[in-house]
């Protein structure tokens, strides 16, 4: 589930500063989020489709995703149309919203366009790569810090809970709709809280000992090259260009 | 409880960001970095809460312990929702990176509030303590749902009935999340109660 499988490859975007990528995705989704236009919206899915394929990206694990994004917006086309707005057409025995059929479509391809982006984007980069470029971005020092580390730990905090709930299903717990199971998931949660607590002190401790002070060291230092330049130029005009669609 | 990017209005967003930029820096501010590990692990640990899911009916629900993070963490509770959604953008592109603001605030606000009106009553001892907790659990989802619903109506007056209808949606989970969070806040005042004393600093 959260084997960050889209992080290893070859491709252009594997290569890229994980900063100029950051960048260029919260400018490309902010254009595409906020967007009324379908035309500056298709041309976006367009853009965000070609990213897509310069990633290489395993296509059947991407298209997962996008199917479980998609059906939030089935359940926006099950309900926009019949509640939405004024005008009316009547298809079959059903009235049908127009207003509320082009809000639909709307949001179902700015969702899928973003979704692309970001795959794309983001995923192509590991966390101990976005948490440094925060940090070199000069957003926060202490978030890249909270990113990095809660990132760290989230599988071993994870292990911890499932180690905990074996060991209760060896005693015979059945999960059911009742207040036992609430108070069993409660007390396992809570043994989780206590574990982690502790081990947060041993490895505030350990840290100290090796002389830690605040500061975190990148391990492969991403320095800006040529490449990362060009793409940051060239996808900034082509987000620019879709804000002028836009506007037209 | 997400919204998907491209829904909300360009000013329901810049106020979500706006919210989120003030509260995750008080929080950060909060946060020196003898506790920054304290406040990592338990970002960490509250991300992995949001894999459980525990059984409901036929179906089942998984938990968000929003009220727990507000009554543990206080003003922490914004940098560590924010960091826990951003997580949840890049692994499994759940919601998103502009909408990252008015999520962040849809759910860390009322942990905040939770803190300011329950926390009080989980030092004492007895039946308040077990009443405060049952009511954070149940007010947190509450007034996030409240909220949303508030960002969707707000963005689109056509959302509207979509927006009661993620309301609606909560309630099961509201009572869910009261009757964990209040055996969690149980079984943490025994085995550890030094641990219900954090956010102080």
């Amino acid at each position: 589930m959260m084997d960050e499988r889209f992080t290893h490859g070859n491709s252009l975007l594997h290569k890229l500063s994980a900063k100029v990528k950051l960048v260029v995705a919260v400018f490309f989704v902010a254009v595409i989020a906020v967007s009324q236009s379908f035309t500056a919206v298709t041309a976006g899915l367009v853009l965000a489709a070609a990213l897509f394929m310069t990633a290489r990206l395993d296509l059947s694990p991407a298209m997962k995703r996008l199917a479980g994004a998609n059906f939030f917006t089935i359940f926006l086309w099950i309900t926009l149309p019949l509640t939405y707005g004024e005008q009316t057409t009547a298809v079959g025995p059903l009235q049908l919203s127009l207003d509320g059929l082009r809000l639909a479509a709307l949001i179902t391809l700015k969702t899928n366009t973003i979704l692309l982006s970001l795959m794309a984007l983001l995923s192509t980069s590991s966390v101990a790569n976005i948490g440094h470029a925060l940090k070199a971005l000069h957003i926060s020092d202490r978030l890249s810090f909270l990113l990095l580390f809660s990132y760290r730990y989230i599988f071993v905090i994870h292990q911890e809970y499932l180690r905990l709930t074996r060991a209760a299903r060896l005693r015979c717990f059945v999960p059911g709709t009742n207040l036992h199971t609430y108070r069993t998931v409660g007390y396992l949660f809570g043994m989780t809280l206590v574990k982690s607590w502790n081990r947060s002190s041993r490895i505030h401790q350990a840290m100290l000992l090796r002389g830690f002070d605040g500061k975190l060291i990148p391990m492969d230092q991403q320095a800006m090259t040529y490449r990362d330049i060009v793409f940051l130029l060239v996808a900034l005009t082509a987000t620019g260009s879709l804000i002028l669609l836009q506007l037209l | 409880m997400h919204i998907s990017e491209g829904v909300l209005s360009p000013a329901v967003l810049v106020a979500g960001g706006a919210v989120t930029f003030v509260g995750t820096g008080l929080g950060l501010k909060r946060i020196d970095y003898d506790h920054i590990m304290t406040v990592s692990l338990l970002t960490a640990t509250f991300f992995v809460a949001s894999l459980i899911h525990v059984p409901l009916g036929p179906g089942n629900i998984h938990l968000v312990l929003g009220g727990l993070m507000g009554l543990v963490l206080g003003w922490s509770a914004f940098p560590a929702i924010l960091i826990a959604l951003l997580l949840q953008a890049i692994f499994f592109q759940y919601g998103g990176l502009v909408v990252l603001g008015a999520n962040t605030t849809v759910m860390a606000l009322p942990a905040v509030g939770c803190y300011y009106l329950f926390r009080k009553w989980i030092e004492t001892n007895g039946n308040k303590r077990k009443m405060a907790a049952f009511a954070a659990g149940f007010f947190s989802p509450l007034l996030s749902s409240l909220l949303m619903a508030l960002a969707l109506a707000t963005s689109d007056q056509g959302f509207l009935q979509t927006a009661q209808l993620v309301v609606a949606a909560h309630i099961p989970l509201m009572i869910i999340e009261g009757v964990i969070t209040m055996f969690i806040i149980l079984f943490l005042s025994r085995v550890q109660p030094e641990f219900l004393s954090i956010g102080k600093s």
